[in-house]
């Protein structure tokens, strides 16, 4: 089995990288035919209008896809894929590159099958339908989706060769819905009592009716019942029509095709709350209701599945940095595992529970580098190292890996997932 | 109370804005709605329905319904979930997390079966057969004798052993004040050493074929233009074959086809298009299968076609519990999928 996944993509551009110095603006030898040449695309037609009225992308992008791994889970039913990060930039997930998981399989329910119930611990328990929803006062919100898994394969030690497969289980969208807070004073909160200690149960309309329980507190704060995505109708994979997004809170509880909420005078303990989603420390007691998604950061590229390929000399190195408690307000690379850092330039200013895009512009010698990002939310919080993680919680866990990731970019330019001392 | 929902409360998110009037959207949840839907047990046994289960029941449901992934003795096949075992484990390297070493509530056990599985026919076990293959589980976990009866009576009160192994979400005392120091920016360490690589381990997916294909495909357009490579179709449309390979998922939880196919809670499809039906080595097919198998019924795409859109229809008391593929174009492609598996 290959090695380098990107390896002939690296000799196709090293050799024409070579031409460049740093510095100097090179010459070419002979007039480019690209150029002094009347190409096809030049002089003849193109596509018409109606030729794809729901648009995919060009078929030179045809491996800017989501990639599963076959033995992290039984079956591709119940399991999860990949975003292709590596070869995205910005800071919005394409729906359809934006990595799935499901219990049971994404199904298909229409919008006129479509029904929400609120119950329980509330004045008037009512049933929603679709056009019910788009009725109430809505909301446009982005947020990132991480699964509380992402990194968790490498948690033991550097397995997976790829910010792809590392740092995947992640996307980030404008999502369009209804405050949970909203749906839950038009069923009316009076016979809940004292909501200190209440909380809303939510679960899918799948066959795995996948639940958990959030606390009320959360679910008033800015939980949304969310219809569209960057704009367009969710996708199936992503819980059409209706989802639910719990900002900066682990994937898991971001219910898709939502059909229940009850209000309740305590937790479920529901499976994905109690056997699974908990993290187990060294001394075999484990933490439960770690909810929140803590600052983590992951340098895209260059990166394992997106080697540099044009030499020493200008290098644009860069990254999504996250956090599930509040706003990134800086992120540093280091270029030597962890030695020395600088400070890289935020694309925009971190935005609460969203990605956010920093860009370090360096001039590459041409050298090996031990590239690491190390990502700071308005919270104060600092990206531990993985040893650092290790020393708290022990080798068992997991789920909620935020540690510092390390490429070891090598003077050819390919790059390789390691840990450092 | 929990520190979060104490600082919740500080934090006045709760009961602070007045609320919104009602917009009198939706309509009034039927009573017959909410029993419909709401079945979540809770650890004190609220939700549970009357009935109950014993593990002699349990033992020949689960060998039935579950033991197909779950190992007849819930010990798990493959990577799927094991349920019985890893007493002792948790706090060892590679903890072995099952019912009986991990789960903290039996509430959660009984819930999850009653709504997820059997995976692929959630919700069709009867609360009885929920009741006696949690009995069986426990059982297998050696937490019950073989005369163990369970029901709504005496779930809520049976404890399990890992019910004090959880604390809640400590991070804010123990990893964010000791994560929230200024970062060093220089001389930050002596030296740096690569301590793993993911090379080694070399289980990363192979990424290559897709941009390889990508390629193929270029310079094959290079190669001849304005002529597009039309093949002369062979007999099985391999489009079709790739589509039907999508329409199987819904299948493989419990057939397997091709090389090196075992039989699972049904048989192996292999070769079976256009071939009798009930021939499969070793699998034990339904009186209703065996009945129409002896009456001379081949799995030709008809015969097949009718069986997959309405398995309980075509074959009364078949086994296979599967609603049916609604879509023609399914079961053109499921047809084709399992042709090309033919010799």
């Amino acid at each position: 089995m290959s090695n380098g996944p990107s390896r002939r993509t690296f000799l196709r551009g090293a050799a024409a990288g070579t031409a460049l110095l740093a510095g100097t603006t090179a010459r070419a030898a002979t007039p480019d035919p690209l150029i002094t040449e009347v190409q096809p695309w030049a002089s003849g037609f193109g596509d018409p209008v109606d030729e794809s009225p729901y648009g995919l992308p060009i078929r030179f992008e045809d491996d800017v896809i989501r990639r599963n791994v076959e033995w992290l889970t039984a079956d591709t039913i119940s399991s999860i894929n990949f975003t292709p990060i590596h070869a995205l930039d910005g800071t919005i997930t394409p729906q359809g590159a934006a990595f799935e998981r499901h219990h049971s399989g994404a199904i298909e329910l229409s919008k006129p099958d479509y029904r929400l119930m609120i119950n329980g611990l509330v004045d008037r328990p009512l049933v929603f339908n679709y056009a019910d929803l788009e009725r109430f006062p809505r909301e446009n919100h982005t947020y990132f989706c991480e699964c509380a898994a992402n990194s968790g394969m490498e948690w033991a030690g550097a397995q997976l060769n790829g910010a792809q497969f590392t740092h995947g289980m992640i996307h980030n969208m404008e999502y369009t819905g209804v405050p949970l807070r909203t749906l839950l004073e038009e069923a009316g909160l009076d016979a809940a009592g004292d909501l200190a200690d209440k909380w809303v149960y939510v679960e899918g309309a799948d066959a795995s009716s996948n639940g958990r329980s959030i606390p009320m507190e959360k679910a008033l704060d800015d939980v949304l019942v969310a219809f569209k995505a960057n704009g367009e109708a969710l996708r199936k994979e992503h819980g059409y029509p209706v989802r639910l997004v719990v900002p900066g809170w682990e994937g898991n509880m971001w219910i898709k095709w939502i059909r229940r909420i009850e209000v309740m005078d305590g937790p479920v303990e529901s499976r994905e709350e109690t056997s699974k989603y908990t993290d187990t420390l060294e001394d075999g007691t484990s933490r439960k209701w770690t909810w929140a998604m803590d600052a983590k950061s992951v340098v895209t590229s260059p990166s394992p599945q997106s080697p540099i390929t044009h030499g020493k000399g200008p290098l644009v190195i860069s990254g999504l940095a996250w956090s599930g408690r509040g706003a990134i307000t800086r992120v540093d690379v280091s270029k030597d595992g962890g030695k020395t850092w600088e400070t890289a330039r935020l694309a925009k200013p971190g935005e609460k529970m969203a990605l956010t895009r920093f860009y370090l512009d360096t001039d590459w010698d041409g050298e090996e580098m031990l590239l690491q990002s190390r990502a700071m939310d308005d919270t104060g919080y600092v990206q531990p190292t993985k040893n650092e993680l290790r020393k708290v919680r022990g080798l068992n866990s997991v789920y909620h890996n935020n540690g510092i990731q390390t490429w070891w970019v090598r003077p050819t330019g390919e790059a390789e997932n390691v840990e450092v001392s | 109370m929990s520190k979060f929902l104490k600082i919740a409360v500080a934090l006045s998110v709760l009961g602070t804005a007045a609320q919104a009037e009602p917009l009198g959207l939706g309509r009034e949840a039927l009573p017959e709605e909410i029993a419909a839907w709401d079945i979540a047990v809770r650890p004190d046994g609220r939700g549970l329905p009357p009935g109950s289960g014993n593990v002699l029941d349990g033992e020949e449901i689960f060998a039935d319904k579950c033991a197909a992934c779950h190992g007849d003795f819930a010990e798990g096949i493959d990577n799927w979930p094991k349920l019985a075992g890893g007493w002792d484990t948790l706090d060892r390297e590679d903890p072995v997390k099952t019912v009986g070493s991990y789960w903290p509530y039996l509430s959660t056990t009984w819930d999850y079966i009653n709504r997820s599985m059997p995976f692929g026919a959630a919700q069709t076990l009867t609360p009885d057969e929920v009741y006696a293959i949690t009995a069986y589980i426990l059982y297998s976990n050696d937490l019950v004798d073989d005369d163990f009866e369970l029901s709504d009576q005496n779930l809520a009160d049976f404890e399990m052993p890992n019910a004090d192994g959880f604390i809640i979400d400590d991070r804010a005392e123990t990893e964010y004040g000791q994560f929230s120091t200024e970062p060093c920016m220089s001389d930050c360490k002596d030296e740096v050493k690569v301590t793993m690589r993911a090379m080694v381990l070399d289980v990363t997916p192979d990424v290559e074929g897709a941009e390889g294909e990508t390629e193929a495909v270029m310079e094959e357009a290079a190669a001849i233009p304005e002529a597009p490579a039309v093949e002369e179709v062979a007999a099985i449309d391999p489009e079709l074959v790739k589509a039907g390979e999508k329409v199987f998922r819904k299948c493989k939880a419990c057939h397997q086809v091709g090389e090196g196919a075992k039989n699972r809670v049904g048989p192996v499809l292999t070769g079976i298009v256009g071939h009798p039906a009930g021939q499969v080595d070793g699998f034990k097919y339904s009186k209703a299968l065996k009945g129409m198998a002896d009456d001379g019924l081949v799995w030709d795409p008809e015969a097949l076609h009718a069986f997959l859109a309405n398995p309980k229809g075509f074959m009364k008391g078949t086994k296979m519990s599967f609603a049916g593929l609604k879509k023609e174009e399914d079961l053109a492609a499921i047809t084709a999928y399992l042709s090309s598996f033919n010799e």
